[in-house]
């Protein structure tokens, strides 16, 4: 028995790989990594300092969350570091990112990496070339940042007081006009709203394979012009009549909860049983998605190039990435979020480990969250917000 | 001991000389009282002898103590008492605290500076009112309280800015004898300020009328 | 002739000397080190990304974001027009009840208001306004709502919630300010010599009082009118968001992804300036031409409608003010004990410890924070204030008026103007961010609060009483620490508490300077209050409220302690 076990180990420390990682290991013990992270959701919150605690037990690094409203706010910090020569020592050791800011920084050289294939846990991810885990915002990822959850567009409703729901863009605009003041979206400057415009950009665009390409001018007049025609239908039905609009994911919920309108979305599809399990959701809050698919991604960490703690935050990378901590992250007790390990990748017991989480009645399962429509190319939302704000915020 | 003026004058940035150079002998133990109309500079002067002019007065002459230049020395280097129409005893200290305060630091022991200071109460008809607070104390007790608290300083001289002009008349001479006694019985030149002739008479000294320049000057 | 300098007075300048170099160069120069980097960068300077020329398109760009025109508009609407309303309300509501209220009194009546910072209050009154919140769950039975109307009452497109929660904030402290100028007027006698010749309340109060105290309350209500224009932690929780105030949409820009943005940012940052330039200089052009009209309008000696119905509109306007900063205040304490608290009910369906305590790891890191900050910044505000103020006395040399405004400089100067330049500097000279650097931005805003609140107090104690020390042959350490400081140990308390205040309030500082990594209360308030969860936002912005009432308590109750056997240091000085 033991002697497979050693010859196993005395494999693994010779594979030059791993060998780096126990030097990884060596540098990191002692570290405090900041991460700057999304603030907004006290349960991801409490998720990370669950995984600042585990990481300190295990391998002596501890973890600080740098609260953020906007993960730009750690993109521009970085660069001003840069900008100020600040090549090492910097402020910020990992962002949780993904889409237009990962591009930005992947493009100007503000990364550190590749660094995802010497994760030793990277070995349950489906890294080939085009699976969500490699091709980000249809950027690759080159390794340059490492998975940690799933995210799928879905829509949040209260059964209670809604009893049908359109099943695809088209139908907002007649939900809309049956039910005047009774939806909006965020406003598309935060990620969320951008991500509605997204979807419906999605649907309604005549050549959606054109989406996949960087942004040409003929291309989005073409590709938007359904879109506008079917914003300015919707918009006088709006909430506050498309005046104003909430300022992200978060300040929506709190309306729908308060009752001032009658549909949410989110990007994390256990966000609402979660919700009720906290009592910030009444219990007749259901999930629902459009027929047709919705926009599904990968929520990334990523390393900045002058990160003080780069070893740690590699460390905490791996860590997320272990079939135990991703199981304790999709029980809806904790966090809910789904998994972005690959299944087929996984042992018996991890798989067992995941059948095994408990359910909840406004908990979709993976089956009931549809096909996954592909992310359009980053410069397509930029250009997008850019369009909206044009026309509409006057 | 005594107190002397040459040629003391005192100019103000604005309005120039404000009375003719003074020159005064006060005797040990004598108290010589300075008056002159209203306005006229008198409480300036004794400000000026005792180190507290204030910003924008400039004074020209000296002031020498017992044979001791003390014009360019700090006030509290002077070693001249003065006492004001109020008493200003320090609201934050019990009675027998401010009393203390001046008592000179080589006068080592808490018993004896205690003592010391009891002792002072009950020659001023205050013993037992230690731990008082000023506040409380009536206007002759306080005029009392501040006259022994300028001498357990062990002052060489002494300045008087119209100390009795608050106290109603019963009390008013009281108060004199008792403050002429204690200044005569510890021989301290002292230099009195006021406006009442009857303060002049009682104290049986020299008078010294202060003439001054200026526009509003009689 | 006394020509050589006393050895005190020339230890004075000198102290004055240091105090004002360390304020000189320590806060005041780093500032305009800032104004320069961002005054560079608005003219297209910028070596990092490689801008290098001199060029105006900043400024093209600025005009050209989406919203720029209304953003401009929206920010000189509630600015001007929260600064001017406060005013008069303020103005008004002192004619009527000046007779009957003390300094004191009012300032112990106010202290709740003062003491809160500007977010707490954002957040308290975001419920109360709201279409679900409190007063349209009060009214729903009445006008028989079973959902929330849709009525913008909150983050409207006019400003108007900002306009009210900014004036919520702004009227107690135009109160306090006026109140304590009133106290140096014999207003009685005014008042009862104008009556006597015929001129109603109100009248004697425009044309005989106000003339007076307005050179006193000046300087305040510039400071106020700085404020309202480039609020931006109000901004977020009740302002209009499409698009939102130009302060607000700077802060923005300067954190958007794209780094290109810093150019028009900077511009924006610079315009935000030069806004709060114009609005005071229309302040001063107002007085004067106010001067003009008032003299001629004096002249003609009309005695004038009766303002009486002015006078009680005032009043109530106040009222209705200070009832609904006092909801806004409750209703923090309700939302952090609420499990369950759905529209309509009045009070929270299920109440729960569980807000404070599932949120103890944060919030207990936030609160050490937020003390130690503000212990770190009121003690070495108070140490360079009492400095100063130790240097005039025994330099017996009042304060020139350019040390004047540079005191009170950080107080004008729009703090998004100058602290993203700032940091960039402070990067650049490897001062890296920390506790360090953002202990040293706070205090550049609570040093001329503290001055401000100490040198009235300071200046009007009784110089006799330092006299009569000397003469008693106490030296100038131990006049001021013996009978200086004792006796003015409530000032320097409520000057204390103030800047306590003041430091638990900052936002922007503290975001900037702190790289995001120093977690305070207000931060953490302002970043929840965009979340769903209302619940711990309660938390977070009951203890960010809590912090300076414990301040001003203490300020109130340490002196009561201390002097209780003292009856002269007792209720007679002004706060």
């Amino acid at each position: 028995m033991k002697l497979p076990l050693i010859a196993a180990l005395v494999l693994t420390l010779a594979t030059p790989a791993l060998a780096d990682w126990q030097a990884t290991l060596g540098a990191a013990r002692g570290q405090t990594v900041y991460w700057n992270a999304w603030g907004g959701d006290e349960r991801t919150n409490a998720f990370i300092a669950w995984v600042g605690q585990q990481t300190e037990t295990l391998y002596g690094v501890k973890v600080e969350q740098v609260k953020l409203s906007d993960t730009a706010e750690a993109v521009t910090r970085v660069i001003s570091e840069k900008a100020a020569g600040q090549t090492e020592g910097g402020s910020v050791d990992l962002i949780w990112i993904n889409g237009p800011n990962f591009l930005a920084m992947k493009g100007q050289g503000l990364l550190h990496g590749p660094f995802v294939a010497g994760l030793p846990n990277a070995r349950f991810l489906d890294l080939s070339p085009a699976s969500p885990a490699s091709v980000d915002f249809t950027v690759p990822v080159e390794g340059m940042e490492s998975p940690w959850r799933l995210a799928k567009f879905v829509f949040t409703y209260d059964s209670a007081r809604v009893d049908t729901v359109p099943v695809d863009m088209a139908g907002f605009v007649d939900w809309a006009t049956a039910h005047p003041g009774r939806f909006t979206h965020p406003n598309p400057s935060n990620f969320m709203g951008a991500t509605f415009l997204k979807q419906a950009l999605i649907e309604l665009a005549p050549d959606p394979t054109v989406l996949q390409q960087p942004i040409t001018d003929a291309a989005f007049a073409a590709a938007t012009a359904p879109l506008w025609v079917w914003y300015d239908a919707l918009r006088p039905n709006l909430w506050r009549q498309g005046k104003t609009f909430p300022e992200n994911q978060s300040a929506q919920q709190q309306l729908l909860n308060d009752g001032e309108v009658d549909i949410s979305m989110s990007f994390d599809p256990a966000s609402t049983a979660a919700a009720i399990a906290q009592s910030l959701m009444p219990e007749t809050a259901r999930v629902f998605v459009h027929e047709g698919g919705s926009i599904g991604n990968i929520s990334f960490v990523a390393i900045p190039f002058n990160a003080a703690h780069a070893e740690g935050a590699e460390v905490v990378a791996n860590f997320l990435l272990d079939p135990a901590t991703q199981a304790h992250m999709q029980n809806i007790e904790v966090l809910g979020s789904f998994s972005v390990l690959d299944p087929m990748k996984l042992d018996d017991a991890a798989n067992a480990a995941f059948a095994a989480l408990p359910t909840a009645p406004a908990l979709p399962s993976v089956a009931d969250l549809g096909p996954t429509l592909l992310e359009p190319h980053a410069s397509w939302m930029t250009r997008l917000t850019e369009e909206w704000a044009r026309r509409y915020t006057r | 001991m005594s107190l002397d003026l040459e040629a003391l004058c005192i100019r103000s940035a604005t309005d120039g000389a404000l009375f003719a150079p003074l020159t005064l002998h006060v005797p040990a133990g004598g108290v010589v009282t300075v008056m002159g109309p209203s306005g006229v500079g008198k409480s300036t002067l004794l400000d000026g002898i005792g180190g507290h002019l204030a910003h924008g007065f400039r004074l020209s002459g000296r002031v020498m103590l017992n044979g001791r230049d003390v014009t360019h020395l700090p006030a509290e280097a002077r070693r001249i008492g003065l006492m004001f129409q109020d008493p200003l005893l320090f609201p934050h200290l019990s009675l027998g605290d401010n009393l203390a305060f001046g008592l000179p630091p080589a006068l080592r022991g808490q018993a004896i500076r205690r003592a010391t200071v009891e002792e002072a109460l009950g020659q001023s008809g205050l013993s037992g009112l230690h731990d008082r607070d000023p506040a409380t104390l009536s206007g002759g007790q306080r005029a009392r309280a501040a006259l022994m608290r300028s001498l357990l300083a062990a002052p060489e001289a002494l300045l008087l800015d119209e100390p009795f002009s608050k106290l109603d008349a019963g009390l008013r001479d009281e108060v004199r004898r008792f403050a002429f006694a204690h200044v005569k019985s510890r021989v301290i030149p002292t230099l009195m300020v006021t406006h009442d002739p009857e303060d002049a008479a009682a104290t049986g000294g020299e008078v010294v009328e202060l003439k001054g320049y200026g526009p509003n000057q009689t | 002739m006394g020509t050589a300098l006393h050895p005190v007075t020339r230890d004075g300048r000198l102290l004055q000397a240091v105090v004002l170099g360390v304020v000189g160069l320590g806060l005041i120069a780093p500032i305009g080190l800032g104004l320069l980097q961002t005054g560079r960068a608005a003219f297209g300077i910028l070596y990092a990304l490689g801008h290098t020329e001199l060029t105006l398109d900043p400024w093209r760009d600025l005009a050209a974001l989406p919203g720029f025109a209304t953003s401009l508009r929206l920010t000189l609407g509630t600015g001007l027009g929260s600064t001017l309303l406060s005013l008069l309300l303020a103005t008004g509501f002192c004619a009527a009840v000046h007779a009957r209220m003390s300094p004191m009194a009012g300032a112990r009546l106010l202290t709740p208001f003062l003491a809160i910072p500007h977010a707490a209050m954002a957040v308290g009154l975001a419920f109360v306004l709201a279409p679900s919140g409190w007063i349209a769950r009060a009214l729903a039975p009445l006008a028989g709502w079973e959902r929330p109307p849709d009525l913008a009452t909150v983050n409207d497109g006019w400003g108007l919630a900002l306009l009210v929660g900014l004036m919520v904030k702004e009227v107690p402290f135009l109160l306090l300010v006026i109140l304590s100028a009133l106290s140096q007027i014999p207003v009685a006698r005014h008042m009862a010599a104008g009556r006597a010749l015929g001129y109603g309340r109100g009248i004697v109060w425009v044309k005989i009082i106000m003339p007076q105290v307005w050179p006193m309350i000046r300087l305040p209500v510039w400071v106020v009118l700085a404020y309202a224009l480039s609020v931006v932690d109000m901004a977020i929780i009740l302002g209009p968001s499409n698009p939102p105030t130009l302060a607000l949409a700077v802060t923005r820009w300067f954190t958007d992804p794209d780094p290109a943005m810093i150019l028009p940012a900077s511009a924006g940052a610079v315009l935000q300036a030069v806004l709060v330039v114009l609005g005071v200089g229309l302040l001063l052009g107002l007085e004067a031409a106010g001067k003009r009209v008032g003299l001629w309008w004096l002249r003609r000696g009309g005695r004038g409608l009766s303002a009486e119905p002015g006078l009680w509109a005032a009043s109530a306007a106040v009222m209705a003010l200070m009832a609904a900063g006092t909801l806004a205040m409750a209703s923090l304490l309700v939302w952090s004990l609420a499990w369950r608290w759905s529209f309509p009910q009045i009070m929270p369906e299920s109440l729960s410890l569980k807000p404070w305590a599932g949120a103890m790891q944060g919030w207990t890191r936030a609160l050490s924070n937020t003390l130690i900050l503000a212990g770190a910044t009121v003690g070495l505000s108070l140490v360079l204030a009492i400095a100063l103020l130790e240097g005039e006395d025994r330099a017996r040399r009042g304060r020139a008026a350019w040390a004047e405004s540079l005191i009170y400089l950080p107080l004008l100067i729009p703090q998004i103007g100058f602290l993203y330049g700032l940091n960039v500097v402070f990067l650049r000279a490897g001062i890296s961010s920390g506790m360090a650097a953002v202990i040293w931005a706070q205090t550049l805003f609570v040093f001329p609060y503290v001055m401000i609140a100490l040198s009235g107090p300071w200046r009007s104690m009784d110089p006799r009483m330092v006299n009569a020390a000397a003469a008693l042959g106490a030296g100038p350490w131990r006049r001021l620490m013996a009978v200086k400081l004792p006796i003015l140990l409530r000032p320097i308390l409520t000057a204390a508490a103030i800047g306590a205040a003041v430091s638990v309030a900052q936002y922007l500082p503290t975001l900037f300077m702190g790289a995001g990594r120093i977690a305070t209360l207000t931060t953490e308030a302002v970043t929840l209050s965009s979340g769903s969860d209302r619940r711990v936002t309660g938390v977070y912005a009951s203890l960010q409220a809590a912090l300076p009432l414990a301040a001003y308590l203490a300020a109130f109750a340490i002196p009561a302690i201390a002097h209780r056997n003292r009856r002269a240091l007792m209720g007679t000085e002004t706060a």
